[in-house]
Formats: structure tokens, C-alpha cells, sequence
């Protein structure tokens, strides 16, 4: 479905003056409210129906830490505001204080469900600054790990997708498949999560012997998986019911209130970052970019669906397609020496020791990238001022922006509709609060 | 590969070429390239005319905003000519659906005045993000309908991410617990 310019253009225009109309957003305080010019006392019938209710941030259908005070009219949402900061540790700042060869450890734990993206983005901007491209063979490796990573993180969606709807057994499928691919993680990366593989200048080892078969076992099940998943939710009639047509959003109030991802894709808007601003070797892969048609909890449900098969396509054209050679570029201002010349070379200890403790420098200048992640644009600002720490590191996380539609996807909508607009807009906690 | 001498050299003359889309948009703001980058230096005056330009022009989403304290940078890259450093800069991104293209936009706000016009009436998704820039660094954007705390608590002191904002740090101790000496005299059947 193509979307002409003038078109959104156009509904752009409108789309945020709708928003800002709507009030769907939960600003004010009563005393703030009644403080303002213009303001009316709502009527005796209306208040007396109105109530303000909290949700979370203990909640289990909040993934996680997340708050939402609601103002209700019996049932009915009239007004949210999502309350976040919970999980707040400051991460931006602790970047400053850590040397970019130790930076990834330090953005691996924003969003948790898919921290190798976290590790790309930071390293694509490092490298950037340095004006280094890395090698073949690591831009592949880079781009296994990181499909790996969108089927891993979108089955823990279906999981959490499901047991919020009251599909319990979809929860235990869709934790059991990514168990898989993190089996897959843990023996490339040593890890299950947090892996600090991807670094700047390529990644930290070479894959294990015996990888390819690792990864066809992993990926051969999950298709006849999926047409499980397609059984058991996408044609069921509650499934649908709770979904289809609750918390609709265009694709010019998407587009106006920042979201990205499958929030975007689902509104029948063919954007993504692999395609159009291609990075990594993605332009050299075959997949198809899918769409919603409604902006509905069913299509994002849908999209991400579908993205699973897409990233397994991508899987095995990677397979096909990998290259011989260095895992990590063979420049000595970035890269430590090999363990085995540690041992025989004092240089070559002293350049290893210098790397580790002082890190490498990085010329002064800024950049931003940005990724593609299971949940929109994953972008990476970094402005350097010449020494081996970032002047400033900041992460654009998806989530964080994503989740200023919740109070337009949830106005009008029921308290139960509210556990699938939260899930269908798919939150990580940690990438939020960062 | 010398890393060094890869990275962009600064533009001689301060002013960069900008492609014929955004020459009506940025108008006589100053440009400069930053790696591939053309980025525009609005005043704080011109920035709400600039970015409501662009989203005419085909920038319809205001991908990231975010603030840079430049008090203890060193290596600052020197402005375009008639740009004024100042200790704050909010640094816009805007994107480009049609033309897969981005648009940087930096901001000097003062010290003495760290205020900024919010962007949430063009752009409604730059709402989190300017708060998050509030709570960070304390700059006021206008006419932000919320200026509130985002991710700190409501009552917290300072701004966090401004370079004279220690980092807190908790001495750690190296000493052995009971349970060590224990085991290290033998008397442990661990």
C-alpha cells in the first residue's frame, strides 16, 4: 500500500492538530487545572463518574515497571498518562564515564530483549566517528546475530502478547522458541543476554565451528511453529475479537507522535530502516517489509508475526551468503592484539593493556545512526571531544518514544482493551527508563 | 587504516551545499557537514520556522531530540560564522520519508537562559523527549504543555546530565567477610 506525499502531507497537518485536541493525554493536576484561564467545573453528572486510577507500576500486564494513571468514566478510558522512570539508572551518564571499547557492555542492557542491537548501534556510531568500516565478514556475522535477535525478541512478544490476553499456553510456546535462538547466543557469545558480542571495529570472536548447523536447528522448527501460532491465535475468533479494531492509530498520527516499528508498519505505512536507509549488508538480502492495513493490536500482532518468517528468510540467505575472512578490522588503533602474541611479544601486551585500560581515541566530531530494532528505530548520537570516553552518549529508544501513543491508542477504549494496547505497543522497561 | 585521516575535514568556507529541497527551508540559517551530515544551525528565534519548513518539505517526523552540555568540552568544532557558542545545544533530528534523508539541527542555549521553543505543536512525539531534556540538563522548552520530570523523581535536585552534576559514587571495600576468613582458616567445611 503506497502513501502519496500530498496524502500525508495533508493528514499530517490535521493528525496533529487532532492530537492536540483530543486530549487524550492526562496533563494536569486538579490544582494545575483549576489554576489555568478557561477552566469549567465539570459538570455534577460527570464528575461525579469520573475517577482517576492508577495502574501499575506493579502490574503484570505492564511489562514490567510501567505506570499509567487512568482517568475513567465507569469503564470507559477518558483520559491516560504513562508514568515512567521507574528503572531509571542513569545510563546515559554512566556512558560518559566509560571508554567506547567498553561501551557496549554499558548499552546491551537498555532493551534487554534485543541487546545486540543496542551493541550495533553503538558501534556503527563509534565507527562512524572513526571513519573505519569493518570487515566482510563481520558486517555478516553482525547481521545473523542481530535476525537472530528480532525472532528471539518478537517470539518473547507473542509470549507476553498472549499470557496478557489470557493465552497461557501461547506464553510457554513463545518462551520455549526463544529459548532456542538464546541456546544459539550462548554458544556464539558465551551469553544467554548481554552479550557485548558486536564492537566497534567487528565482533568479539568469530563464530564456533559447527555454527551453521546450530543455526539451521534452531530456525527449521520454527516454521511449522508459526503455522501453530497461526492455529491456535491468528483465526481464533476470541483472538480476534479482543484485538481487532481496539486501539487504532493512522498512519499520520504515527508518524506526527514519533513511533516507528511495527506501531508505524501496522498503519499500512512500508517503512523500515533495513529497506530504505539500508546499513550492515541489507541491501544485498531478499525480504519483504510487512504491513497492517488498520494500525489494530491484530496487525501489529500481525506484522510482528510475519516478521518472524521474514528474519528467517534473511537467516538462511545469510547461511548462502557468508563470507571467509576477519571477523574484527586488523587496525591497531582499535583492535587488541591476538591472545597467542601476548605471550611472546611485550609490544604486543603493552598495546593490549593500553587498549583495555585507556581505550582507544576517538577524533573529535558527533554522529548518529541508527538501526533498525524489533521495535522501530534504534538511533545513537555521540559526540566526541577527541579522548577515548564519549563527550556525550545518547540513546533514541524506540520504546521511550513509542509509548507516547498509548493515551491515543487507549482513549475511548475499556479498562480490559488497555492490557492489549500496552502489549500490542510492546514496551521494554529498561530502553524506556535507560 | 589511519583512522584519523578518514574523518570528515571541516568545510573551509563554514558554509555547506544544501540540496535544492531544504534551501527554502534553512533559508539563511548557517550549515555545516558533519560526516556525511548536513546540519543546520538554527537560532533559538528561527527553530520553530525551520522545523515547520521542513516538515512541509517532506520532514515529517521529529525523530530524536536531545541536549549536549558543551561547559567541559574541550575539542568544541567551531561554529559557522555568526553562530555564538553557548554552553547548551539541543540537538534536533528530523526525518525525511520521501527522500530517506536526515536533518540535523543544533541549538545554542545559554546558560543564563536555558530556555528553547517546544516543537510539541508541530511535532507532538518531541513531548517525552523535551521533557527528558528538562530533567536532564533544565532547559524550559515555551510552550510545553507539561514541563515536568520525566525520569527522575519529581522532587529530585539538579539536572543529571549536565557536566558539573557529580556522578555519585559508593566507596567499595575490599575485605574479606567472616564467612571468607572461616574458609580460609580451615574451619569452613565448604
Amino acid at each position: 500500500m503506497s502513501v502519496t506525499e500530498e496524502h500525508v502531507v495533508e493528514d499530517l497537518d490535521a493528525a496533529v492538530r487532532g492530537l492536540h485536541d483530543s486530549g487524550a493525554v492526562l496533563r494536569l493536576s486538579q490544582t494545575e487545572a483549576e489554576a489555568r484561564e478557561g477552566y469549567q467545573e465539570p459538570s455534577d453528572e460527570a464528575a461525579g463518574e469520573r475517577m482517576v486510577m492508577n495502574m501499575g507500576p506493579q502490574h503484570p500486564s505492564t511489562h514490567g515497571v510501567l505506570r499509567l494513571v487512568l482517568e475513567l468514566e465507569g469503564e470507559k478510558v477518558v483520559r491516560s498518562k504513562p508514568v515512567i522512570g521507574y528503572l531509571h539508572t542513569g545510563m546515559e551518564k554512566t556512558g560518559e564515564d566509560l571508554t567506547y571499547a567498553q561501551g557496549c557492555t554499558n548499552t546491551t542492557r537498555m532493551d534487554y530483549a534485543a541487546p545486540l542491537f543496542n551493541e550495533l548501534v553503538f558501534s556503527q556510531t563509534t565507527e562512524k566517528l572513526l571513519g573505519i568500516e569493518v570487515p566482510e565478514r563481520a558486517q555478516w556475522i553482525r547481521m545473523l546475530m542481530c535476525e537472530m535477535n528480532r525472532i528471539s525478541s518478537h517470539m518473547l512478544f507473542m509470549a507476553t502478547n498472549g499470557m496478557d490476553l489470557g493465552a497461557v499456553s501461547m506464553m510457554l510456546y513463545g518462551w520455549r522458541e526463544r529459548e532456542e535462538v538464546l541456546r544459539f547466543f550462548e554458544l556464539v557469545t558465551g551469553l544467554r543476554m548481554n552479550h557485548n558480542y558486536i564492537r566497534p571495529g567487528g565482533v568479539a570472536a568469530d563464530l564456533p565451528p559447527g555454527w551453521r548447523d546450530d543455526v539451521l536447528r534452531t530456525i527449521e522448527p520454527l516454521p511449522e511453529r508459526i503455522d501453530e501460532f497461526d492455529a491456535l491465535l491468528t483465526g481464533q475468533p476470541i483472538w480476534r475479537d479482543r484485538l481487532q479494531g481496539v486501539g487504532v492509530i493512522g498512519t499520520a498520527e504515527a508518524l506526527a507522535l514519533g513511533a516507528t516499528g511495527p506501531i508505524l508498519r501496522s498503519t499500512g505505512y512500508a517503512w523500515d530502516l533495513r529497506r530504505d536507509m539500508p546499513y550492515l549488508r541489507y541491501d544485498e538480502v531478499e525480504f519483504d517489509v510487512c504491513v497492517g492495513s488498520y494500525g489494530d493490536c491484530f496487525d501489529r500482532y500481525a506484522v510482528r508475526l510475519q516478521e518472524i518468517v521474514e528474519s528467517i528468510r534473511i537467516v538462511r540467505q545469510i547461511l548462502d551468503k557468508m563470507p571467509k575472512g576477519d571477523y574484527r578490522i586488523q587496525d591497531k588503533k582499535v583492535t587488541p592484539p591476538p591472545r597467542a602474541r601476548i605471550d611472546e611479544s611485550m609490544e604486543a601486551l603493552i598495546h593490549h593493556f593500553k587498549i583495555f585500560t585507556e581505550g582507544f581515541k576517538v577524533p573529535e566530531g558527533e554522529a548518529y545512526t541508527a538501526v533498525e530494532s524489533p521495535r522501530g528505530e534504534l538511533g545513537c548520537y555521540i559526540v566526541s571531544d577527541g579522548s577515548s570516553v564519549p563527550y556525550r552518549m545518547h540513546i533514541r529508544g524506540p520504546s521511550f518514544v513509542n509509548l507516547q501513543t498509548l493515551p491515543h491508542l487507549m482513549q475511548d477504549s475499556l479498562i480490559a482493551d488497555t492490557v492489549a494496547i500496552i502489549s500490542s505497543v510492546d514496551p521494554i522497561m529498561g530502553e524506556v527508563d535507560r | 587504516m589511519d583512522a584519523q585521516a578518514t574523518t570528515a575535514a571541516p568545510d573551509p568556507d563554514g558554509q555547506a551545499p544544501v540540496p535544492a529541497e531544504l534551501q527554502p527551508v534553512l533559508g539563511d540559517v548557517p550549515t555545516t557537514v558533519s560526516i556525511d551530515q548536513l546540519v543546520g544551525h538554527p537560532s533559538r528565534e528561527q527553530l520553530v520556522d525551520v522545523v515547520r519548513r521542513a516538515r512541509d518539505a517532506g520532514y515529517w517526523q521529529c525523530t530524536d531530540l536531545t541536549a549536549v552540555d558543551q561547559v567541559a568540552n574541550a575539542n568544541r568544532a567551531p561554529l559557522p560564522e555568526g553562530v555564538e557558542p553557548e554552553r547548551f545545544e539541543v540537538v534536533v533530528h528530523l526525518m525525511n520519508f520521501e527522500q530517506h534523508r536526515r536533518l540535523r539541527l543544533r541549538v545554542q542555549v545559554p546558560e543564563t537562559d536555558p530556555t528553547c521553543p517546544s516543537l510539541v505543536d508541530l511535532h507532538p512525539g518531541a513531548e517525552a523527549m523535551e521533557r527528558e531534556v528538562y530533567d536532564m540538563f533544565g532547559i524550559t522548552f515555551g510552550s510545553h504543555p507539561d514541563m515536568t520530570r520525566i525520569l527522575m523523581p519529581d522532587d529530585w535536585d539538579g539536572h543529571p546530565l549536565r557536566k558539573d552534576y557529580a556522578m555519585g559514587k559508593i566507596p567499595v571495600q575490599f575485605k574479606e567477610t567472616p564467612a571468607d576468613q572461616e574458609h580460609r582458616s580451615g574451619k569452613g567445611a565448604r
